[in-house]
């Protein structure tokens, strides 16, 4: 019964015999206390949870109306827009919800790298979390495919054959991959079943990023570790209320788009049904998938390209020991800092890149961007050890709290 | 450092903004629809005469398979009109209990039939390119219904020196230029049922406005039901920040 306090006696007889309710208080509730100062880019957290709980109860209900198979997947799709019941708004909530999802991640992933999350004792908490996007793309790149338009097929054409450039067995997986010899049905069937499965692995990765976090708790904006009580405040009601508010923003945001833009952020050949005769003029993954797509790109070996493209994200698996600098918030790394917004416009340049022809200009920029992209962690590298970080705060208490009362807090909180 | 950042950035946007116009041939003409906008709804009247123009011109040789009669309700007719409309359509059905299909009159559950039984059919009856269904053509095209009246009004004789392909005709808008369809509008081509002068912009104008609807058609649902949606968040995000700003001011 550690510390929970109730006069409910129904809690209280559960509560004696699975500690469900302890457990919660102490993964997001008064039991779990958080760094005093963590500012709005830690909402990216919650929301990122939020965006999974939508994608997945949305995901159910097109399942229920969906049939995969290569003759009626893109039907079914038109059922579910025109005759079902809110079918039109839970698809658009779907489609469009993967794209939410990614910008919230990505927005979660930047800011680790500002603030230095990654950094011991949370590497493996990093780690999972970059999991977690591997695992996301893999779903997004599934459920693209699944209406069984133009750009589903032709996407799923292009992304299975980067397999053939593995030496000698590469052929022999793509078929594997693919279940016949060419894009068919079986490969629409089994990502169909993947496309189901992968967010439940999500969850399960979740919930291990969860516990790990849970382990040293919150990174914060300084960067150093909450000492003593007077650095914490319980999660709830503080930072349940904030994340609450987080919410509404996002979901406002959201709503503009699934209610008032829902094709915006897709391409308008999806909606021819797939043609294996017919190439399309310019064969471009979703936004969240164009940096990678550059990279893929930029370099003229097949397998040097793939070996690049999966390099960039696998690279993040080990930034924690690429990163040797044992002060973690961008804040009080000044050159760091600056390296920081190159990275990541140079990361928006690659996307930018990833939507365009690989010719002329295009590819030459593609290119150098590529070379940075890579570079930018031997700078990391070489930084942590030449950087001359500004002198740390001796506490969070001390940084927040001084001239006393809630309106430091209000204007320290502004400052970062 | 920073300006470096900000260099980048404001070239970014430039290559951005630069090539993307020049990239597809000639502009299309801008039209300001009915349903454009937050608040914009489909114009009943315009959709009417375009299903006219669908039924008497597009339909040659363009399927509309995602459209049902009943459907039609929604282009403000009566169940008694769509019920006429329906029957005056020959619907393959069957087999019936001698194992026979049969034709019988088009009831409102039922479909567009299409113009040729098989893509193969509707080919070889086009010199080789099968006319594209046309049900989701406004969201399958960049600039959707802007695209589909530029298109119609897009046939010119060609520049000097352009040589179009064997059975290809030349059009401003389409991407390169030569596209199978022969100019399908021509003045009068319909005689529209409500006296509007049938002039090929007209007509142009109002069959891209019923395909947009054909395309979408819970566009104005769905903006109705955002509307209330955002109102609601509005408030409520309002009330959830006060309730963060209560919370955190105990906070010292």
């Amino acid at each position: 019964m550690s510390g929970l306090k109730t006069n409910n006696a129904v809690i209280r007889w559960i509560e004696y015999r699975l500690p469900i309710f302890s457990f919660l208080d102490h993964a997001v509730g008064s039991g779990y206390p958080a760094p005093r100062n963590l500012n709005y880019w830690w909402n990216y957290g919650s929301l990122a949870g939020l965006a999974l709980v939508i994608m997945i109860l949305t995901g159910i209900m097109l399942a229920m109306q969906y049939t995969a198979h290569v003759a009626f997947a893109f039907d079914s799709v038109e059922r579910i827009m025109r005759d079902v019941n809110f079918g039109w708004l839970i698809r658009y909530i779907h489609m469009n919800g993967g794209s939410f999802f990614f910008v919230v991640v990505y927005i979660h992933i930047f800011r680790g790298l500002y603030y230095g999350s990654y950094k011991a004792p949370r590497e493996l908490l990093w780690i999972l979390g970059v999991a977690i996007l591997v695992l996301m793309m893999a779903s997004a790149f599934m459920g693209y495919v699944l209406p069984w338009g133009q750009m589903s097929f032709w996407a799923a054409t292009v992304i299975t054959n980067l397999f053939s450039a593995i030496p000698l067995v590469g052929e022999s997986i793509v078929t594997w991959l693919w279940g016949g010899f060419a894009v068919g049905n079986p490969t629409l069937n089994r990502f169909y079943a993947l496309h189901y499965l992968l967010p439940f692995v999500i969850v399960g990765a979740v919930i291990l990023h969860i516990w790990a976090l849970h382990r040293f708790g919150s990174n914060n904006p300084l960067g150093i570790e909450a000492n003593g009580p007077q650095d914490k405040i319980p999660f709830h009601p503080y930072y349940t209320a904030k994340d609450a508010f987080g919410f509404g923003v996002f979901l406002l945001l959201f709503a503009a788009i699934v209610f008032f833009a829902p094709n915006s952020l897709g391409e308008p050949d999806n909606y021819i049904p797939a043609n294996p005769l017919s190439t399309p003029a310019h064969i471009v993954p979703e936004w969240y998938f164009l940096p990678y797509y550059a990279i893929l790109r930029a370099i003229p070996d097949k397998l040097l390209g793939v070996i690049a493209m999966f390099g960039s994200i696998l690279i993040l698996f080990v930034l924690p020991w690429i990163d040797r600098s044992p002060v973690r918030s961008a804040k009080f790394r000044p050159i760091y800092k600056q390296f920081f917004w190159i990275f990541l416009a140079d990361c928006i340049l690659l996307g930018y890149i990833g939507s365009k022809p690989p010719a002329g200009m295009f590819l030459i920029i593609g290119r150098i961007a590529t070379a940075y992209y890579f570079l930018h962690f031997v700078i990391v590298f070489v930084l942590s050890y030449v950087e001359r970080p500004r002198p740390l705060p001796n506490s969070i208490g001390e940084a927040v709290l001084k001239g006393g009362g809630a309106p430091a807090m209000g204007k320290a909180r502004e400052k970062a | 450092m920073k300006t470096l950042t900000a260099a980048a950035l404001v070239a970014l946007i430039a290559v951005g903004v630069g090539p993307a116009h020049a990239a597809e041939g000639e502009a299309l003409p801008k039209y300001d629809w009915s349903f454009s906008g937050i608040f914009g709804r489909f114009d009943r009247a315009a959709m009417q005469r375009g299903l006219q123009v669908y039924r008497e011109v597009c339909s040659a040789c363009h399927e509309l398979k995602y459209i049902a009669f009943r459907n039609l309700e929604a282009l403000g007719y009566s169940e008694e009109e769509i019920r006429t409309l329906a029957a005056e359509y020959s619907i393959a059905d069957g087999p019936n209990d001698e194992g026979d299909m049969f034709e019988r009159p088009g009831r409102p559950s039922d479909y567009f039939p299409p113009p040729f039984p098989n893509a193969k059919a509707a080919a070889a009856a086009n010199n080789g390119a099968a006319p594209p269904d046309l049900s989701l053509m406004a969201k399958a095209r960049p600039g959707g219904p802007t695209y589909i009246r530029g298109l119609l009004l897009g046939y010119e004789d060609p520049p000097a020196g352009f040589a179009a392909l064997e059975g290809l005709n030349y059009n401003i808008y389409f991407p390169g230029n030569q596209i199978a369809m022969v100019a399908p509008l021509a003045d009068g081509a319909v005689e529209y049922a409500d006296g509007t002068e049938a002039s090929v912009e007209q007509m142009a104008t109002d069959v891209a406005s019923f395909l947009m609807w054909t395309a979408e058609p819970n566009l104005e649902t769905r903006r109705a039901m955002g509307v209330k949606v955002i109102l609601f968040l509005l408030v409520f995000t309002g009330i959830l920040y006060a309730a963060k700003r209560k919370v955190w001011s105990d906070l010292h």
